[in-house]
């Protein structure tokens, strides 16, 4: 917002000062991501004798833990199965849950649509907290090791609701109305006029939800026993926080406890389990902050 | 009645699925609240089991374990809250002002990446640099100075969450503050510059007044939560490191754990419920006193 008029002195100072805190948070941002990179990329004996270091130099290479991630690719090839069938599947649910009852709650002509809307708010306000919630989804309805308990949590947040309603407020009724006319049912209004020009919201929400679902891991910690139904996540976290992890490879590679390049596996994991949503992040990006502006709007 | 039903018919199916999904995962489990008045036994059931009045509660609160955990996780909270608006309406301000696009997308873009990664990559990271072979630790002994760990330096535990707080968070929060920032009318800057206003005057006088309504609406928020922490960051950061569990457990970590370890349903439940309630107070008081002093910036 750089005014017209000559810069003054203060002008001057304010951007000098603030190119460089804007570039030292940035930077502080980055490297984390880069050391990450490195260290993946370093030899386990050095990394045991020297620990993890700024920058490679000559004999320091290694793609060992990278060959080790790969060589029984199971493990790896699961948790992405189930990373990517959670976050296509929930995040589509999400979406046509989402907007459907955005669209009602908007409807001008819906005579109840204050009493439901409290009834969805009051959920944010109020909860029984961890263990009544608990105790449901596994006595009842029966989540443990089963691939819907890692998709049903997640699909509905009333947020997202709240957000899908006050975009659909902003178009206007007349569109409901002649549909009306036209003879149009309620459902195809919705699906037939109200989607195509909700595009925006749904780009949003999609972007939200799926990053919701690819970054998940309390579901699979709460309701996730044995292994089969791991996602990426919960794979990463067990493989840092548990040697029984590594033992598990080591017995699929048939190498020994010792010799597996543990630590740089962490971070060899880390990038596979990463990779995706940074490499698509450029170009996401300003769709998230699009979106994020869209959100900004009050119920 | 019965005309406006079936007129409403349609549409009241589609609310169904979300109907059926805040009664079975919200309104039940409120129900289940009863279980913080009972012994628990999972032949009994949750509503066969039975009443044992405030038992359960008198036996949270015999020791002064959650008082402590209350006071960590409102003092972090409020730590978030403050420093988070600083940093993210300080960055806004100062990307606003700025003039070079490139650069400015450039560090909007790495500044918004922490937001996208998850809790568990970060522990990660916090690993690969602060931890025994961490990055600082090897220029540390390259410098020919001793090892370091902030893992167990309890002292420090609650900057580091900070800052960790802020790294992940800012870029997120700085959008939100610049898209408001965006809606500023420019003849108010030129006017002020015209009147020869200085950055600083520009920035007292018009650009913080403005964002006062996206910064209370923001408070607002935050403050419905503060009895609630984030377990996400300080189950994968802290996890069940005890050293640093003395000045970094909070009431959610608390009660996960009394989930897994204890057999006692009905105290665990009780801590949910005191939770719950302290939440459930604390934004129905803030929005009463949003409503008293500015109405235009209440949640509800």
């Amino acid at each position: 917002m750089g005014s017209k008029v000559r810069k003054g002195k203060d002008q001057i100072a304010f951007e000098i000062i603030g190119y460089l805190l804007v570039f030292l948070f940035a930077l502080a941002c980055a490297i984390p991501f880069y050391l990450i990179i490195v260290g993946s990329f370093t030899n386990e004996s050095t990394i045991v004798t020297t620990g993890y270091k700024l920058w490679l130099s000559k004999g320091d290479f290694s793609t060992d833990a990278y060959a080790m991630a790969f060589k029984n690719p199971q493990t790896i090839l699961s948790a992405y199965g189930i990373t990517i069938f959670v976050t296509v599947v929930g995040t589509a649910l999400s979406i046509f849950i989402t907007t459907m009852t955005g669209y009602v709650l908007a409807r001008r002509d819906f005579p109840w649509r204050n009493g439901f809307s409290f009834f969805f708010f009051f959920t944010t306000l109020f909860n029984g907290g961890l263990v009544p919630y608990y105790l449901m989804c596994t006595t009842y309805l029966g989540f443990t090791n089963r691939i819907y308990s890692l998709i049903l949590p997640g699909m509905f947040s009333v947020w997202n609701m709240i957000i899908a309603k006050s975009f659909m407020k902003g178009i206007p009724f007349e569109m409901v109305e002649a549909a009306k006319i036209d003879g149009a049912g309620d459902f195809s209004i919705y699906y037939k006029v109200i989607l195509p020009m909700a595009k925006p919201l749904i780009a949003t929400i999609t972007l939200f939800v799926a990053l919701a679902y690819w970054n998940d891991w309390y579901n699979c910690m709460l309701f996730m026993s044995t292994g089969e139904h791991w996602n990426l996540q919960y794979t990463l976290q067990n493989i840092l926080n548990s040697s029984e992890a590594l033992k598990r490879i080591a017995v699929l590679t048939g190498m020994q406890v010792g010799q597996l390049p543990s630590e740089g596996l962490k971070l060899a994991m880390t990038v596979i389990a990463t990779g995706p949503i940074v490499l698509l992040y450029p170009f996401l990006q300003k769709y998230f902050v699009k979106g994020l502006t869209l959100g900004a709007v009050k119920g | 009645m019965k005309k406006l039903l079936s007129r409403n018919k349609v549409l009241l199916l589609m609310l169904v699925p979300a109907l059926l999904y805040v009664i079975i995962f919200s309104y039940v489990p409120m129900a289940g609240i009863v279980l913080a008045f009972k012994n628990y036994r999972y032949s009994d059931g949750i509503f066969g089991s039975p009443w044992v009045g405030l038992d359960n509660f008198k036996f949270l609160f015999v020791s002064n374990k959650v008082w402590q955990l209350t006071r960590n996780t409102l003092l972090y909270n409020i730590a978030f809250i403050v420093f988070g608006m600083i940093f993210e309406v300080g960055f806004a301000i100062i990307l606003s002002e700025l003039n070079n696009k490139v650069f400015k997308k450039f560090a909007q873009g790495f500044m918004f990446l922490p937001y996208f990664i998850s809790w568990v990559v970060v522990a990660t990271i916090m690993l690969n640099i602060f931890g025994d072979h961490g990055v600082v630790n090897s220029i540390l002994s390259a410098a020919g100075a001793g090892k370091n760990s902030i893992y167990s330096n309890t002292k420090w535990w609650p900057v580091v969450m900070v800052c960790v707080r802020l790294w992940k968070q800012t870029g997120y929060g700085t959008v939100i503050y610049l898209a408001a920032i965006a809606g500023i009318s420019q003849d108010l800057y030129e006017a002020a510059s015209i009147d020869g206003a200085s950055v600083w005057q520009k920035i007292r006088y018009i650009t913080l007044p403005s964002l006062k309504p996206t910064v209370m609406i923001m408070t607002l928020l935050a403050l419905g939560n503060i009895f609630r922490g984030d377990f996400g960051m300080f189950y994968q950061i802290v996890g069940s490191n005890q050293l640093l569990l003395k000045s970094s457990d909070i009431l959610d970590t608390y009660i996960y754990r009394l989930l897994l370890t204890t057999p006692d349903v009905g105290m665990t439940a009780s801590a949910g419920l005191y939770q719950s309630s302290l939440c459930f107070v604390t934004i129905v008081a803030a929005n009463w006193i949003v409503k008293k002093i500015a109405p235009d910036y209440t949640l509800f």
